[in-house]
């Protein structure tokens, strides 16, 4: 077995793809200027939220989400062992490093300053939480309050007379900061409970681990996990609309190949007035993991939840109840729960047991529903208002399409908002329209190189154990994993693959390898979803595969909590799924000991 | 007619435990308990009892019983062969030979096999003596097929009660003679295509939410002697999911001779030999029995089960055998909780030693 992945120094930048560094801020990429702490180090691919190369605006939310999760751990609440999360772009792709406090005396300082941070925020959950939800809903509609309008050729009246002193090139380049600040602010917010509350479900994951040696990851889950989660409440809308359908005949409507047809056929019916209801904000829901441009968001492209309505009303219409039995559910819960706490030794063991589970699941809402809020709900109305803005750029002819934006680093959105309000000022042409049409040319010729190439799985020498709890938990990377990607590497594409037992039962059926959420209509019923991660939101597709295999992630990754929900065969975190089995190959896939065996 | 004489296992209820005898006793329970014991029937004592109404016969066994001298060995072995030869020579009322056919038949029939192999064994009973044990000290007859032969078997059964070591005994522990009683046990031999043990917890780290099975083709024999090394199961027991498994090439198996009279060795067919010997439902369906044994008894279980060929498809788990387990069970269990600890001190302590740096955990205390 090999014993270090390539250092971030030795691995080559596919042909194409030179001069990547320049489409990110200057502190991303690995760089000679900081070799040796980087060259040190292990890193890790997260492919989890960043499975594709990014393009320079989406790096942003790279930035703003590692700095947020390590801000928190640092310089909030002190957590005792562990700083942030560090994080660099090589080739397009993401890789992370969880820094851990070196020096045993520093942890044992933080240890008070913890206790009396986190103790506030676990004795007034609840009450934070909902002042947070508050936060949420006023920080997306000051999102939501962002305008962007082409500037105009002469400034209204009455920024005259009422003598205000100041015109449209302000507002639109002040828009744009209070935009990019909200979108940190959001990111500062997601971050606000996630690493209590990961640590607090961590403490009752470790006592099961100790009191049961063998119990599975997923019995913890469950008996953690809640009954009504706002994730599945997307999904919930789409059955109830296709229970509309079915109970008001309005199957013909709903087949209009054409969306846009179909949605005027739906017009004034039944549908529309209860699609209409909660499309906003339950809509609001990416049809990848919200951290790219590319993503498609339900309330913008129809075609998605209709495909996916018309799955449910053809189930329906073959008796099959789609319903969520929730008192079985919550039954079987209690079941699970009562039958472990019996199989403890001690009546201080059952205590010790209740005390942590209560814990975990008081903070567990919050880790089940913070993915809709911000991922879904709030990044979805964030890019609306960057493809305004992207429109303004095109009406200036600065850009061809409006998503070109996203091919400038967020900080060169300003510079072009300078230039495009500069000229405007002046009364001369800008620079930008020649400028950025040539250099995203080269730009979109660099991103399509990195696209084609596979990042490897991690950089630098592994840590003898992984320690860092949140690394555990968020990426499901452990020594265990390290190890089997150490090992596969070697294997050199023979044999079967191993991963996370992230849902269980046994399948077979011939593999389709899906790049890109704009592919899963290719899947065929009975085939294994063969992904490098899937998303929450593919959900209505799980009705029709018999197993999912992932390159990424772990037990409490979003796909292995739906795959559970949808009673689906899963094993996650292969690391090389995509990369060794191809389409059509027959597969048989174990989610309960986590291999996958190709059988042909 | 034949209600009076023939017990059901499945039809068993507590009163009727003076006229079965502890075994059919005990089978019946773990029937009526939910677990699956191989299909069968008791004879009750009142059959045995009308044979011993037989004036005649009582005379001439009392006769020969008068002059044995229990002391000496030799004689009291001849004495015994004289008496056994008379009950099973002695006439048994229409009825009961009626009973024995009627219901050996329709045992057949349930299992779809024509002279099905049983088990006819011998379950003694002394009504004054409820804590007398006689196990172990009346004949038990394997792989019996026909009813001429079950009939046959069930007179030899009843004479066994004058098998020397049993008088012996019964000369030794100061009870007469007369106060024993007989009833038969006739239950199918399993014909099983798997078999295995279970123990109801992890024998390597006695974590108690386990069940691990072993299991391979054919009779349990091969997984008991050592001569294979079977398939490893780790079932959860409160999800009953498969947490662990090992496939093992299972070079031999025992399985049933061609006159369906014992068992011979032979070798496995490669391709099946790596196999796994049992599919994920069956694994779960041994867990389940061996959780509800487990239940039961209300201990940890060292168990001995099958999946008989001949029983309906999703009802063929059997069990063979069950004993507490006693390696794990007699330690005392190591607490998890610390004590004294604040929840937030115990998330304190989870941070700074995250479970994946923690040394194995034992769910014992560490002799020292």
């Amino acid at each position: 077995m090999a014993e270090r992945f390539p250092s971030p120094f030795e691995v080559e930048t596919p042909p194409g793809g030179e001069g990547w560094e320049e489409l990110y801020t200057y502190s991303l990429p690995f760089s000679e200027d900081r070799r040796d702490y980087e060259d040190g180090t292990f890193w890790f691919q997260d492919g989890i939220h960043w499975p594709d190369p990014l393009t320079p605006w989406d790096a942003t939310w790279l930035e703003y989400a590692l700095a947020s999760l390590s801000q928190y751990n640092t310089r909030h609440y002190l957590i005792p062992p562990a700083l942030g999360v560090d994080y660099r772009v090589l080739n397009g792709y993401t890789y992370l490093s969880p820094v851990p406090v070196a020096d045993p005396e520093e942890i044992g300082a933080r240890v008070p300053q913890f206790m009396e941070r986190a103790g506030f925020y676990f004795q007034n959950w609840d009450d934070l939480y909902s002042k947070w939800l508050e936060k949420m809903k006023v920080l997306i509609d000051e999102m939501e309050a962002v305008g962007f309008e082409p500037l105009p050729e002469k400034e209204p009246m009455e920024v005259v007379t009422e003598g205000r002193g100041a015109g449209s090139g302000l507002t639109i380049q002040k828009s744009y900061r209070d935009l990019l600040n909200l979108g940190l602010k959001l990111w500062q917010y997601h971050f606000e409970f996630l690493n209590l509350g990961y640590a607090a479900y961590l403490d009752f994951f470790g006592f099961c681990k100790e009191a049961f040696p063998n119990i599975p990851d997923l019995a913890i889950a469950k008996m953690v996990a809640g009954v009504e989660v706002d994730l599945f409440r997307p999904d919930e809308e789409l059955k109830t609309l296709a229970r509309i359908v079915v109970d008001n005949g309005l199957k013909s409507a709903l087949e209009n190949e054409d969306p846009a047809a179909a949605m005027d056929a739906l017009a004034g019916t039944p549908f529309m007035e209860h699609w209409d209801s909660v499309k906003d904000p339950w809509f609001n829901y990416s049809a990848g993991t919200g951290f790219y441009h590319t993503h498609k968001v339900w309330i913008e492209h129809p075609e998605i939840p209709l495909g996916f309505i018309r799955n449910y009303v053809a189930a329906l219409e073959a008796g099959e109840d789609l319903s969520r039995p929730i008192d079985d559910i919550r039954k079987e819960r209690d079941r699970i729960v009562s039958e472990y706490e019996e199989l403890l030794g001690s009546d201080e063991d059952r205590q010790a047991f209740a005390q942590k589970l209560g814990l975990a699941r008081v903070v567990f809402p919050y880790v089940e529903n913070h993915n809709f809020y911000v991922e879904h709900w709030s990044h979805s109305v964030f890019y609306r208002k960057m493809k305004e803005l992207g429109d303004v750029f095109v009406k200036e002819g600065f850009f061809a399409d409006r998503d070109d934006i996203f091919y400038l680093k967020r900080d060169e959105v300003n510079e072009a908002l300078w230039d495009m309000y500069s000229a405007w000022a002046v009364g001369t042409k800008p620079r930008g329209p020649v400028y950025w049409n040539r250099e995203l040319d080269r730009r979109k010729g660099i991103i399509e190189a990195l696209r084609k190439w596979s990042p490897p799985p991690a950089l630098g020498s592994p840590p003898e154990v992984v320690t860092e709890p949140f690394t555990i938990m968020l990426w499901g990377i452990t020594s265990d994993s390290i190890a089997m990607w150490l090992g596969a590497d070697e294997a050199g594409g023979e044999g079967d693959l191993r991963g996370f037992a992230a849902s269980p039962g046994v399948a077979e059926g011939p593999a389709r390898i899906i790049l890109s959420a704009d592919d899963i209509g290719l899947l065929q019923d009975g085939e294994i979803l063969v992904a490098p991660i899937t998303a929450p939101s593919w959900a209505p597709v799980f009705s029709k595969i018999a197993a999912t295999v992932t390159d990424i992630g772990g037990m409490m990754s979003h796909a292995a909590i739906v795959c559970r929900e949808y009673g689906l065969p899963a094993v996650t975190g292969t690391a090389f799924g995509t990369d060794r089995i191809r389409t059509g190959q027959r597969l048989r896939v174990d989610g309960s000991s986590g291999t996958v065996t190709m059988l042909d | 007619m034949s209600a009076e004489f023939i017990v059901w296992f499945d039809d068993y209820r507590d009163s009727d435990r003076p006229r079965v005898g502890g075994k059919n006793a005990s089978l019946g329970e773990l029937v009526g308990a939910g677990l699956p014991v191989p299909p069968g029937f008791a004879l009750t004592t009142e059959a045995y009892h009308f044979l011993r109404a037989d004036a005649d016969l009582s005379r001439r066994v009392r006769g020969l019983l008068s002059g044995v001298d229990l002391n000496d060995m030799a004689h009291t072995r001849e004495i015994s062969t004289e008496v056994r030869y008379l009950i099973e020579n002695a006439e048994v009322h229409a009825s009961i030979e009626e009973a024995i056919r009627v219901s050996y038949r329709k045992l057949c029939a349930d299992c779809g096999v024509e002279d099905l192999p049983v088990a006819v064994r011998s379950s003694a009973t002394a009504e004054d003596l409820p804590d007398a044990s006689f196990a172990g000290q009346q004949d038990t007859f394997l792989w019996v097929k026909g009813e001429d032969a079950v009939f046959e078997k069930v007179r030899q059964c009843w004479s066994s009660i004058f098998t020397d070591r049993a008088m012996a005994y019964r000369h030794e522990m100061g009870h007469e003679h007369e106060v024993i009683s007989m009833s038969v046990g006739i239950q199918k031999m399993v014909h099983p295509k798997t078999a295995g043990v279970a123990f109801t917890l992890n024998p390597s780290d006695g974590d108690p939410s386990q069940i691990a099975i072993d299991a391979s083709y054919g009779f349990g024999e091969a997984v008991v002697s050592g001569e294979v090394t079977p398939d490893n199961f780790l079932v959860d027991k409160v999800l009953l999911q498969v947490t662990r498994r090992t496939i093992s090439p299972k070079t031999v198996e025992f399985v049933l001779d061609e006159e369906r009279s014992g068992v011979v060795v032979r070798e496995i067919e490669p391709e099946r030999s790596t196999r796994p010997c049992l599919a994920d439902d069956e694994v779960i369906s041994v867990a389940a029995m061996a959780k509800a044994v487990e239940r039961h008894y209300g201990s940890p279980q060292d168990i001995e089960w099958a999946i008989d060929c001949e029983l309906p498809a999703g009802d063929g788990v059997v069990l063979l055998q069950s004993r507490p387990e006693t390696v794990w069970s007699r330690k005392k269990r190591r607490q998890v909780a610390r004590a004294g600890e604040t929840p937030l001190e115990g998330i304190v302590s989870t941070l700074l030693a995250p479970i994946h740096t923690r040394a194995k955990a034992s769910t014992v205390e560490r002799d020292t």
